[in-house]
């Protein structure tokens, strides 16, 4: 008896990893697998890789960050939509705040980055509840290209 | 994922830094540290080479960023080597491009360094 496993067109994927840098990568390769099975270019995969890297460090560069990061990645019919948070905010002080100079002016390229490659991006930073930041980007058409 | 760096001296002050691998959150802080010890041995004409980097990301350019402005305090420069189109699409798309000399190759990099 065969039996597909494929009985939806909805394909998501939830990954959760510690918020430390060498972490990163992971996040990156999950989300480039999920933009390469909906056909996305090579050229959009490395711009999601790089977007899902950006947020994965803002919020390691959050000096009040949580101990992991949720990952969502969800293929869309004609995009994908990618959840990035920060969770595991154990008595963590309102008072929160980037610590230096250099870091915060990082942490904004990484923003600029993140729109300047996506085609919708929400976020909200806040030190009580942390990073949640939704891209979505879509499918480039023959039309659009 | 690993980043490669290796200094090595160039004809006149300058110093070729080549890195190969991904810059990213992770492994940037190795590459800060090779520029910045060439810059505390007084060395302020870099010329680095991207040709072999797969993948940056802004932590690796706030290492750039902070390694040019640490050699401009002294009159020196930092050159880039890349051919990429994907790592010279992030230079373009936060505007470092003007910032940074952007060179094809690394005897052009070092004629102005």
């Amino acid at each position: 008896m065969t039996q597909s496993v494929e009985h939806s067109n909805l394909e998501l994927v939830e990954l959760r990893i510690p918020a430390r840098p060498e972490w990163v990568a992971l996040a990156r390769l999950a989300a480039a697998t999920v933009a390469n099975r909906i056909h996305f270019s090579l050229e959009d995969i490395e711009d999601v890789k790089i977007a899902v890297a950006e947020a994965c460090a803002a919020v390691i560069q959050h000096d009040a960050h949580g101990e992991f990061i949720d990952l969502t990645c969800e293929a869309l019919e004609d995009a994908l939509r990618v959840r990035v948070r920060d969770s595991g905010r154990h008595g963590i002080p309102a008072a929160g705040g980037v610590v230096n100079f250099e870091e915060a002016r990082t942490a904004g390229l990484g923003i600029f980055v993140i729109r300047s490659l996506m085609d919708e991006v929400t976020y909200d930073v806040d030190a009580r509840s942390g990073t949640d930041l939704t891209m979505v980007k879509r499918l480039q058409t023959p039309s659009d290209v | 994922m690993d980043i490669k760096v290796n200094v090595r001296e160039a004809p006149g002050d300058c110093y070729v830094v080549d890195l190969s691998g991904e810059i990213d959150v992770y492994t940037s802080p190795k590459v800060k540290d090779a520029i910045g010890d060439l810059i505390d041995r007084g060395v302020y004409y870099l010329v680095i080479n991207l040709e072999k980097v797969r993948y940056i990301d802004s932590t690796g350019l706030g290492v750039l960023i902070g390694g040019l402005k640490r050699v401009r305090e002294h009159g020196g420069s930092v050159n880039l080597v890349c051919t990429n189109p994907q790592i010279k699409k992030i230079f373009d798309i936060t505007g470092l491009v003007k910032i940074f000399g952007i060179f094809e190759s690394e005897d052009a990099a070092m004629k102005v360094a």
